[in-house]
């Protein structure tokens, strides 16, 4: 076994959205997400940690050169969610709930295709500085 | 004197849109800021209070007061809200942080005790960008 490395890119982006089950009415919407189901919308600055784990090349002593992941991040993600509304502008909250785990696990997914296989992939995304999530958990 | 920092926050979406010009305009002018569908952000709103503590207390004015204060006549009306649409003081302005602390600073000080003066509002919209207002001085 070699020495496995993690390492880290953060990023951030801005976005709107509102927590809603479109099977329930307005009422029980409200006493479940509260006033994160208002209808006109609030945002958030996001803060999204992208972490990959894997052995540092024998060539170049990288896990994964972090301006190539910076780049990914932004072509994949940041152009994506950036200034938007996540229920309004984007394909994949069409028909999903945009709350903090649904988004990881939509950013893991974009990302997942373009990392080398043998890495491990994780995402921590910050919706507030106090509530955070991660995905995949171990 | 003494100031006195009390730390409220709220989140909000909003979008930077004059409706007196085109959408051409609007893009060109403020950029990502202008999607029609709203973006959002988590506002901090430093709110600095002057004045000399009182021999009594030993206050200036009571910090969880303070914060009740701020939270009743500003946090509760703009958290989790739309700032272009849910904000009856933001009504037929423009939605920059600049014109929203002149808005939270005419909201909140009339209700200052004397001899509790107002001095500072800090709001920070994101990790890069903040205004600070003094009142119209």
């Amino acid at each position: 076994m070699g020495k496995k490395v993690a390492i880290f890119r953060k990023e951030h982006f801005n976005a709107a959205h509102r927590l809603f089950n479109p099977d329930w009415d307005d009422a029980k919407n409200m006493e479940v997400f509260g006033k994160c189901a208002l209808p006109n919308y609030h945002g958030h600055n996001y803060e999204l940690i992208v972490k990959i784990i894997g052995e540092p090349d024998e060539k170049t002593g990288y896990v994964m050169d972090l301006k190539k992941l910076s780049d990914l991040i932004e072509e994949k993600i940041i152009e994506r969610f950036d200034h938007k509304n996540f229920n309004l502008d984007t394909e994949e909250f069409k028909n999903l709930n945009p709350t903090a785990e649904n988004i990881a696990i939509v950013i893991y997914e974009l990302l997942r295709p373009h990392i080398d296989q043998e890495k491990d992939l994780q995402i921590r995304l910050y919706e507030t500085p106090r509530n955070f999530v991660e995905y995949p958990v171990d | 004197m003494v100031y006195l920092t009390r730390i409220e926050h709220f989140n909000a979406a909003h979008k930077l849109y004059n409706p007196n010009w085109s959408k051409e305009k609007n893009h060109e002018v403020f950029g990502k800021c202008a999607n029609e569908n709203w973006h959002g952000h988590n506002f901090e709103l430093f709110v600095t209070i002057k004045g000399d503590p009182d021999p009594e207390t030993g206050f200036i004015f009571d910090a969880k007061k303070l914060g009740a204060l701020v939270t009743e006549k500003v946090t509760e009306k703009l958290d989790h809200r739309n700032l272009n649409v849910d904000v009856d003081f933001m009504k037929g302005k423009l939605c920059s942080i600049e014109n929203l602390v002149i808005g939270i600073w005419n909201e909140l000080e009339p209700h200052l005790p004397p001899p509790v003066q107002l001095h500072c509002l800090k709001l920070v919209e994101t990790a890069k960008i903040y205004v600070e207002y003094y009142g119209n001085k």
